[in-house]
């Protein structure tokens, strides 16, 4: 649930930089011709931030060239759990904003689609989106929600320079993995693995991004999972926090580990004073505003497993919903502005919004030839088929403390076997809540 | 008496040393952020700014969403003062009678006023309450909130100073002729103004402040207060430090200024002290 | 109006109910009339005792704010499964307590130095106060950049004097201590500003006629000014400990409960809880946290209030 939003709030914030220089000129006009309705909207960004605040305007901009008549006012609101709790708060007491932002995945699932949200099945784009990217917006019922934004890897971003002057080559085993790390160590100077638990939601890659490997090994597993059958303190799953676990133990990791933040990991890594990050590429958008000459020293590759043939962990884009609150003439203009966004016109500002990390979810949209060289990276894994979704994705169960669990292991205050069984009885809180069989 | 105002001057001047590096120095840390560029202040050190841009952060913090921190003030002066007004007077009428006249409903009151302090505040069926009585998101409906969630704090500290106004004041007054609401109003609620101003500078600086009310209560852009502006510059993805940082320092000034004003108040209640009305 | 030469008289009079010739009270009882409580008791009443009682019902169930499942005790039962509950509960009472205890005691000496001729009284007023006017945020950031480890100017100095430079927030054994410490630096200033409000109350003329017998400050404030501030220090001690029991937005604000759930408080396992969506179990913790409170501030609040009455 973490990363999704700092995923969010790093798309925003591409979006801003990248914005600047892009016309939205050009758009097809006079689209508003045979509508019955104008009647205005609400809109609630993805945050209040001034990146979101931006990527908001910037749609509402580029949509009123095309349909001039529609009045769209912009709403904020916090990002982060305040966020996911105001959005509730909003939704389950009828007052939300005609259209919204919000997560896809797990946090959709807890909206009670189907009592709160608009189904938008039948809409002409909605044929356009990629298998996966339904199955995380839609429920046995309906599909709810568009896609904003590209999807995104999680990983280890390296420095190239750095490997390259060391001869490394990328690592697919874990051994290799350590290995290298090793070296960068012994030859000084260098942070081997950089950790940033200043933000804890960080401390989570390890096992977070293991997860496609996870899969690959026991494809069930995550069906086990919901199940109350599969356990991260058994193998394969608890591999994310034995490797938490041991590049502490092997001294792999900077010294202010404890206290060090995303941003200012990313610069280190981006200046080569350090090697390696377990980290998801969204981020990249960071390094783009703090060290832009350096954005293509970094590369991806995917979190390196026992047994190597490493997988490439997928986060899905973000999805635009609207509320079942909003009908008649309001609902047309908040249908309208939706399909705005996956026409060629909206596609234009996503791209400039998100400098994509990864595909997108709809085929209205394509990736620029500008993206960072880790996109690049992370297509190999794509065109290898290579790749699972994320945990979040496809099952509802998340534990609410797996950040401060495995910052926990990462420090060496526990060990990894006591951190995976305290997070299995973490998960069992959200599972009764979602009342899942077999947990009862 | 030369050397006790020499041991005055003494104690004064340690008293501005210490408190100087105890709270000045986290206020310089603010004031030097907010003049850093983005990747300066991202680094949270405690130095000088590479390059100074106060003024070009000032006038972006201004800007930001179409200067939303210009409406954000007055909608949060206006909620301040209102609700503070309300709950002041108010919990002043309480505290005078719980303090003065002992009943046996007295532990029952003292009871759900420490619970008004110790309970938080339901999110969801407040907003049932306030849908149901049709002041959802307006900034009455908000003002009522903030003064009674007020309320438990003020009537404990009036209770408490009720207690220290001599009761022969109260007689004499009657005696004057005066009856009950002009007893409170003209007799002790004028002796009371020490509590008072304390009251009112606590519960201004708790309303002004308050995030999470405003929130869930008093949606939308058009009813932000001052609050709701740090969010705009601060999330996980922090490269607007330099911006949060101006913002914290625009929107400390004003309650600062307004309780040197008040501060005043508590001296003159020295002289003017609650014995001597 | 009253003259001076009431004063003597006055604190007995108000503090001692009716202990005096034919009870005062009973003769001006018709002008303390009850319906000075109607207009709090119906705000009281309508904005947070219905929204309360409601929610309480919430405790008995499985609560996503859409649909609510009855379960009985079912939260309470989980609640008190927290492998973490131990711990919590032993960091409420020393946060609590410690924040309590540091802040009357700072406030009240504070509040004496500030309320005599000191130089400077007006500015070390206002530079005492000003941490109430930060927002929790922007203390909670402030303050994880003065006590970064490597970076904050604080270990900076210390490591110019040779002195250990000790990870402020990020060490197990030394987080909450630290954020005890910030909430005091935050919190004084109330606390000194109720102790000056009651300070202020007393008549001058016990001072006067203190320093006339020659009596040294310490023995002053012993027997003047500890005594007469009875009121205010029970008003501070009520306030303060309710507040570090419950408290967590600075908690949350500078280290989130961590490392790990090393500084985590009552209140800051509610507020997760509360965060990833399970309403009934949180509400469920607040019920609790409730109980114990309450257990601990009525016997304390009655105590307290007794002990000013007698005085």
């Amino acid at each position: 649930m973490f990363i999704r939003r700092t995923a969010s709030r790093a798309i925003a914030a591409l979006g801003a930089t990248a914005l600047a220089g892009i016309a939205l000129t050009g758009c097809s006009a006079g689209g508003s011709g045979g509508s019955t309705s104008n009647a205005a909207i609400t809109f609630l960004a993805a945050g209040n931030d001034p990146a979101s605040i931006k990527t908001a305007n910037d749609l509402v901009t580029g949509f009123n060239k095309v349909y001039p008549k529609i009045k769209v006012k912009v709403d904020t609101r916090p990002a982060g759990t305040d966020g996911d709790n105001l959005i509730k708060t909003r939704l389950s007491t009828g007052t939300m904003d005609d259209v919204f932002f919000y997560n896809s995945g797990s946090l959709f699932q807890a909206l009670h689609a189907d009592t709160t949200l608009q189904p938008l099945t039948n809409q002409p784009w909605a044929k356009t989106l990629t298998k996966d990217f339904k199955a995380t917006v839609s429920t046995s019922k309906a599909l709810y929600g568009a896609p904003f934004g590209s999807t995104f890897d999680g990983g280890v971003m390296y420095n190239k320079k750095v490997y390259s002057q060391l001869g490394l080559s990328v690592p697919d085993t874990w051994a290799e993995f350590i290995s290298n790390s090793q070296k960068i160590k012994a030859a000084g100077g260098i942070t081997p693995i950089l950790a940033s638990y200043g933000d804890t939601w960080t401390a989570q890659l390890f096992v977070l991004a293991d997860f496609a490997n996870v899969s690959a090994q026991d494809p069930a597993w995550a069906a086990n999972y919901t199940a109350n059958k599969a356990k991260y303190v058994n193998p394969p799953a608890l591999a994310g926090f034995q490797d938490t676990a041991q590049v502490k133990s092997l001294g792999l990791l900077n010294k202010d580990y404890a206290s060090l933040t995303n941003v200012n990991a990313l610069k280190l890594l981006a200046t080569g004073k350090a090697a390696q990050y377990p980290m998801i590429t969204v981020t990249i958008g960071n390094v783009q505003q703090s060290n832009p000459d350096q954005v293509n020293d970094i590369g991806y590759f995917a979190m390196p497993t026992a047994g190597g043939n490493s997988h490439a962990t997928v986060w899905e884009a973000g999805g635009a919903y609207i509320p079942k609150t909003t009908t008649g003439g309001k609902l047309t203009s908040a249908e309208k502005f939706l399909s705005f966004m996956l026409s060629p016109a909206g596609c234009a500002i996503q791209n400039s919004a998100s400098l994509p990390a990864g595909p997108y979810a709809t085929t209205n949209c394509t990736v620029p030839s500008n993206a960072p060289a880790l996109v690049a990276d992370e297509q190999k894994y794509q065109d290898a088929g290579k790749t699972g979704l994320a945990l979040e994705f496809i099952s509802p169960v998340k534990g609410p403390n797996l950040s401060q669990i495995t910052v926990q292991v990462g420090s060496g205050i526990s060990t990894a076997t006591q951190g995976a069984a305290l997070y299995d009885q973490d998960v069992k809180k959200q599972a009764q809540q979602l009342n899942l069989p077999g947990w009862n | 008496m030369k050397r006790a105002r020499t041991a005055a001057w003494i104690k004064g001047v340690v008293a501005i040393v210490v408190s100087a590096v105890v709270f000045l120095v986290p206020f310089v840390f603010v004031v030097l952020q907010a003049s850093k560029n983005p990747a300066d202040a991202s680094n949270l050190t405690f130095s000088l700014p590479t390059q100074w841009q106060f003024f070009k952060n000032l006038g972006d913090v201004l800007a930001t969403n179409n200067g939303i921190i210009w409406r954000a003030f007055v909608n949060s002066a206006v909620l301040t003062v209102c609700s503070v007004a309300i709950m002041v007077v108010l919990a002043a009428m309480v505290g005078y009678v719980l303090s003065r006249k002992v009943t046996r409903l007295n532990p029952v009151i003292n009871f759900f006023v420490l619970a008004g302090l110790i309970v938080p505040p339901a999110v969801v069926p407040t907003i049932w309450l306030l849908q149901g009585v049709g002041l959802f998101k307006t900034m009455p409906g908000m003002i009522l909130i903030e003064a009674t969630f007020g309320l438990s704090f003020c009537i404990l500290l009036f209770r408490a100073f009720v207690g220290t106004i001599p009761r022969e004041l109260d007689e004499a007054a009657v005696l004057d002729g005066a009856g009950a609401i002009r007893l409170f109003f003209g007799v002790v609620l004028p002796l009371l103004r020490p509590v008072i101003v304390t009251v009112i500078v606590v519960q201004s600086v708790a309303v002004f402040n308050d995030f999470a009310g405003p929130l869930y209560f008093l949606p939308g852009d058009e009813n932000a207060t001052v609050q709701q502006t740090l969010y705009e510059f601060q999330g996980q993805n922090l490269s607007f430090y330099n911006l949060l940082f101006m913002d914290i320092l625009l929107i400390t000034i004003p309650p600062l200024v307004a309780y040197i004003f008040f501060n005043r108040q508590i001296v003159a209640g020295l002289t003017s002290g609650a014995v001597k009305g | 109006m009253a003259t001076t030469n009431l004063a003597p008289t006055a604190l007995s009079a108000g503090v001692s109910t009716g202990s005096k010739a034919p009870r005062p009270g009973t003769k001006m009882k018709s002008f303390y009339p009850s319906w000075f409580f109607i207009p709090a008791v119906a705000l009281y009443v309508i904005f947070f005792a219905v929204p309360t009682f409601a929610s309480f019902y919430f405790s008995l169930t499985r609560w996503d704010l859409f649909e609510s499942t009855f379960i009985g005790i079912g939260n309470f039962v989980e609640f008190f499964q927290d492998p973490q509950l131990l711990n919590g509960f032993i960091h409420t009472f020393e946060y609590g307590f410690a924040t309590s205890a540091a802040k009357v005691i700072l406030g009240f000496f504070l509040a004496v130095i500030l309320t005599s001729p000191v130089v400077a009284r007006g500015y070390i007023r206002a530079v005492i106060f000003f941490p109430v006017l930060i927002s929790t945020i922007g203390v909670g950031i402030m303050f994880k950049s003065l006590l970064d480890p490597f970076h904050g100017i604080v270990n900076g100095v210390l490591g110019v004097f040779h002195l250990p430079q000790p990870g402020w927030f990020t060490d197990p054994n030394l987080a909450l201590a630290s954020i005890a410490a910030v909430d005091v630096w935050k919190g004084v200033g109330i606390a000194t500003l109720i102790f000056m409000a009651g300070i202020v109350a007393i008549p001058s003329e016990y001072f006067e006629a203190a320093k006339m017998d020659g009596a040294s400050s310490w023995k002053i404030i012993r027997t003047i000014t500890i005594p007469l501030t009875r009121p205010a220090t029970a008003t501070v001690i009520i306030l303060s400990l309710i507040g570090g029991l419950r408290s967590f937005d600075l908690i949350w604000a500078t280290t989130g409960g961590g490392p790990g759930f090393t500084s985590d408080v009552i209140a800051s396992v509610i507020y997760k809880e509360y965060q990833a969506g399970f309403f009934g179990l949180s509400t469920a913790g607040n019920v609790i946290l409730f109980i114990v409170v309450t257990a601990i501030m009525v016997p304390l609040s009655s105590f307290l209030n007794r002990k000013a009455v007698e005085l």
